[in-house]
């Protein structure tokens, strides 16, 4: 997709767009890969071919008005000015037209809101500028952060071919069930949207809303938040795999696992001591995936925004004050409660790093059970 | 636009002061008329410079020119200037310059607050434009301004966006309140409702329905307010509160709002094809009867922009009929004009060739809102570029284009000297082209799932957007030649007639071209 490329290519592009068959362009809505997204493109290409006609018969009248009516051609002007007649006709064929839409669009819709009799069920909670998926049956709940890297996005590096598109931890779903999804958020509104499933709703802040999907085919299917929600809106992608029900139940399994065996490290972390330079190196990492869309990666922020880190105060002298708010964020800003998004170890480097980078030379180390520490004392 | 009035030579007895004085001071409806108009132009150069930005960034995937919250700024402030800085004192000012001359008046009602209501406007956009400088920039929470991200999550700019959009609000209610108490008292002996030109009447109904939902808009801002500032909760769910209340009282604010951009084009369309079809405008009264059912519905569909909120069925089937029922009305209006077109003796002069397109293009930006309106296909098309390049067609090639017919269709009559016809062709021919290559392409991307506001996007959406942004540039570029149009006729041309126009009728072409300082002292008898 170099730029000549696209210059090239872009005017014949559209002058095929009226006569190609849509299907196979992605000029046109997807059909999707569930029987409602099927149903909702049927609607869309139902409503778009009545347009057409409408727009064919007035648009055709008033060419032909042109071309005939004009005053070169030493026409007299009529000078009729009314018709009761004529209005009411063009008043009733389209209601009529209108009811006909409607039925089709009534039955559509009154069966995408129908949540009931799920076989699974998972929260998706957005926040600035990630999603969080938590499967209520199982013990499995995780973070899915965008994963093309910076430098793709700053033109350092070639794009991929799924940029802005990927993610560290898709979504899984087993295919042939019927999964419901909760939506939230945790701060601002955002909006998940598969194109595939035709599923588009908005995850607010304090409320959950419902809605569904019945994949049939397995595969990978990509979507973004669809709402306006800050900064980074652009950059928080959604993927979703479909797996059979057999290699669903298998990856459920595995993540539960993880999940466990994470948990009981971090216990035996309490116990020890890492050195700066693991700290250091854990901690570039956890501030680039978390910290560094606001912070930036220089630690100086953006003025008016978003505080910078580099020589504040609270990185260089308060370390408890620092720990809490990377644990527990703070009210009435963008700053996010990271208590539940990283593991102790990743917020103890992440907070040594924020210590010791960009000249903020404390020399200080923050490990687990410093972190650790805090959060009890918090819960108490 | 400025230069028009100037011109012309001062009799004496119009006693207006002369230089800055004389536009601080004026209570004239053709002066406070051109300072609209002009104020509008300016900002829809500065609100286009925002869209040449967005498009710059778009051209291409990847981050070039802007940081993705300056991208933000940019789509934020684009709206708010083009919607309350262009298209709305645009309107205004065609309704002070025309209004009187059209039902006979000497002036305006309340002159007075009719200066006020204009000279308060520049320094709503200033406030405006200047919070872009601060710390942190300018209002990034799109020109919709949803909770919390206004409230919570917003920059300290947040206050002055507030304080401006009041402002702005003001400035419109005074506006609407002169234009009704003038229709209601001034019209001229024998002007009955009846019989007035269907630009006045259009804004006599756009008029009530500023007056009814600017304070919804005035409200909603201070709520933002309070909750940003002084510890309510208005849309804070800890609080109690709804981040989608914020949604409802906003497009019950925001949806008439779109209706006022539009039932003035109404107007001026109405006012154009029976002039240069030689014909007169076919079914009057059912364009009278159809412009007041738009604006009753309007008030019945503003949750069609929240399909996706969460909304019980029954509330998605309601909103998603009466958005229907919207598309019969502005049906009737699209088959009047062309019935007046049918057998009349039409030519084509600039003003009539935006007409033209207006109907076409605009009917276009009705089909994608009567697809929008279908609930279920509502959630594929909601915020992506199919919705963008709704608007764009209906305020764009809508508004906008009956503003710039508008502004040929009665140049002669302000400045007193025909436009140059083949710049205004050439400026009529680019900007066709050119919108159409830059809001067309927008509605297969958005089908093809480009989210809308945002600063980069995935590899499949790259040709379109190159190519679209080539016809940003392109349509933005054309508007120069627009306003070497304006200077070109303001400064001199061949003289105009009182009629203008071979087809012209009604009472603005009886009064000599450039119209007088004052007109109609003694009213007119009306036949």
């Amino acid at each position: 997709m170099t730029k000549t490329r696209s210059l090239r290519w872009s005017l014949p592009t559209l002058l095929l767009a009226a006569t190609v068959d849509a299907t196979d362009m992605p000029l046109n809505m997807t059909r999707g890969v569930t029987e409602i997204s099927q149903q909702v493109y049927d609607l869309h290409m139902t409503i778009f071919w009545i347009c057409c006609a409408i727009g064919a018969v007035v648009f055709g009248i008033m060419f032909w008005s042109i071309v005939r009516h004009r005053k070169a051609r030493g026409v007299q002007p009529a000078q009729f000015h009314e018709s009761t007649k004529v209005e009411i006709l063009w008043t009733a064929i389209p209601v009529l037209i209108l009811i006909l839409m409607a039925i089709p669009a009534t039955k559509t819709l009154i069966a995408m809101e129908d949540t009931t009799e799920a076989d699974v069920t998972v929260l998706v909670t957005g926040s600035q500028w990630k999603w969080h998926y938590k499967y209520l049956e199982n013990d499995v709940e995780f973070y899915s952060l965008l994963a093309t890297p910076k430098e793709q996005i700053t033109n350092r590096f070639a794009k991929g071919e799924n940029y802005l598109l990927e993610v560290d931890r898709p979504l899984v779903i087993p295919t042939g069930k019927k999964v419901r999804f909760l939506m939230t958020s945790d701060d601002v509104i955002h909006s998940w949207w598969v194109p595939a499933f035709a599923v588009k709703k908005d995850a607010n802040p304090g409320f959950i809303n419902e809605a569904w999907t019945r994949v049939d085919e397995p595969g990978i299917y990509r979507g973004q938040c669809a709402e306006l929600c800050g900064k980074d809106h652009g950059f928080m992608p959604i993927v979703v795999i479909a797996k059979s029900p057999a290699d669903y139940e298998q990856w459920v399994n595995g993540e539960a696992e993880r999940i466990a065996k994470a948990k009981a490290e971090e216990q035996e972390l309490l116990a020890m001591n890492m050195t700066m330079e693991e700290l250091m190196s854990v901690g570039a990492r956890t501030y680039t995936a978390y910290c560094a869309a606001c912070h930036q990666p220089s630690g100086e922020g953006l003025p008016g925004i978003f505080p910078a880190l580099k020589g504040s105060s609270m990185a260089l002298n308060d370390m408890p004050g620092h720990i809490n708010i990377v644990l527990n964020g703070k009210a009435g800003t963008s700053m996010q409660a990271y208590a539940r998004q990283l593991s102790l170890k990743e917020i103890a480097a992440v907070i040594t790093y924020e210590r010791n980078a960009w000249g903020n030379n404390t020399g200080e180390l923050v490990q687990a059970a410093d972190v650790h520490a805090v959060m009890q004392g918090k819960g108490e | 636009m400025s230069a028009v009035v100037t011109d012309h030579e001062h009799e004496h007895h119009d006693h207006k002061p002369s230089g800055i004085k004389r536009w601080l001071y004026t209570t004239n409806h053709k002066d406070i008329g051109t300072m609209y108009l002009v104020f509008a132009l300016i900002m829809f150069f500065i609100g286009g410079a925002m869209a040449m930005v967005i498009r710059a960034e778009l051209f291409q995937p990847g981050m070039q020119f802007v940081e993705p919250n300056f991208f933000n700024q940019m789509t934020t402030v684009h709206g708010l200037i083009m919607v309350f800085g262009a298209v709305m004192p645009a309107f205004t000012g065609l309704a002070n310059w025309m209004i009187p001359m059209m039902i006979g008046a000497p002036d305006m009602a309340l002159p007075r607050m009719n200066n006020w209501s204009f000279w308060i406007l520049p320094f709503a956009f200033l406030i405006l434009l200047m919070s872009l400088f601060m710390p942190g920039g300018g209002p990034s929470f799109g020109w919709t301004f949803y909770a919390p991200l206004s409230t919570t999550y917003s920059g300290d700019s947040t206050a002055l966006f507030v304080f401006s959009v009041h402002i702005m609000g003001i400035s419109s209610i005074m506006g609407a309140i002169n234009v009704i108490v003038t229709i209601f008292n001034l019209r001229a002996p024998g002007m009955t409702w009846m019989k007035m030109p269907l630009f006045v009447w259009t804004w006599l109904i756009t008029a009530f329905l500023l007056i009814m939902v600017m304070p919804v808009l005035a409200g909603v801002v201070t709520m933002v307010l309070t909750d940003k500032y002084f510890g309510t909760s208005f849309f804070d769910a800890a609080g109690g509160g709804d981040p989608v209340l914020f949604q409802h009282i906003f497009w019950f604010f925001g949806h008439p709002e779109v209706y006022i951009m539009i039932l003035p084009a109404f107007g001026i369309v109405s006012s154009i094809v029976p002039t240069f079809a030689r014909k007169p405008l076919f079914g009057y009264a059912s364009m009278v009867y159809a412009t007041s059912s738009i604006a009753l519905l309007s008030f019945l569909v503003w949750a069609h922009h929240m399909f996706t909120t969460g909304m019980p069925v029954a509330g998605a089937l309601f909103f998603m009929y009466c958005t229907m029922l919207i598309a019969v009305p502005t049906g009737v209006k699209v088959f009047n004009w062309v019935a007046t077109m049918w057998r009349g003796a039409m030519t084509f002069e600039v003003p009539m060739m935006f007409a033209l397109a207006f109907i076409v293009l605009f009917t276009i930006g009705g089909f994608s809102g009567l697809m929008l309106a279908i609930t279920p296909a509502d959630f594929q098309y909601h915020d992506t570029y199919f919705v963008v390049a709704h608007f764009h067609y209906v305020l764009v090639t809508g508004a906008v284009f009956s503003i710039i017919a508008a502004a040929y269709y009665w140049l002669p009559k302000w400045t007193g000297h025909m436009y140059d016809e083949k710049l205004g062709q050439w400026h009529f021919w680019c900007s066709l082209i050119s919108v159409n290559m830059l809001f067309f392409p927008m509605h297969f991307v958005g089908l093809a799932g480009m989210p809308r506001r945002i600063p980069d996007y995935a590899l499949q959406f790259a040709d379109f957007n190159a190519f679209i942004s080539i016809g940003g540039f392109l349509f933005g570029a054309s508007q120069l030649i627009f306003v070497a149009v304006l200077v070109k006729c303001a400064r001199g041309g061949e003289k105009a007639t009182a009629q203008v126009w071979e087809g012209a009728e009604g009472l603005e072409w009886e009064v000599p071209s450039p119209a007088p300082y004052h007109t109609f002292e003694t009213p007119p008898v009306i036949k």
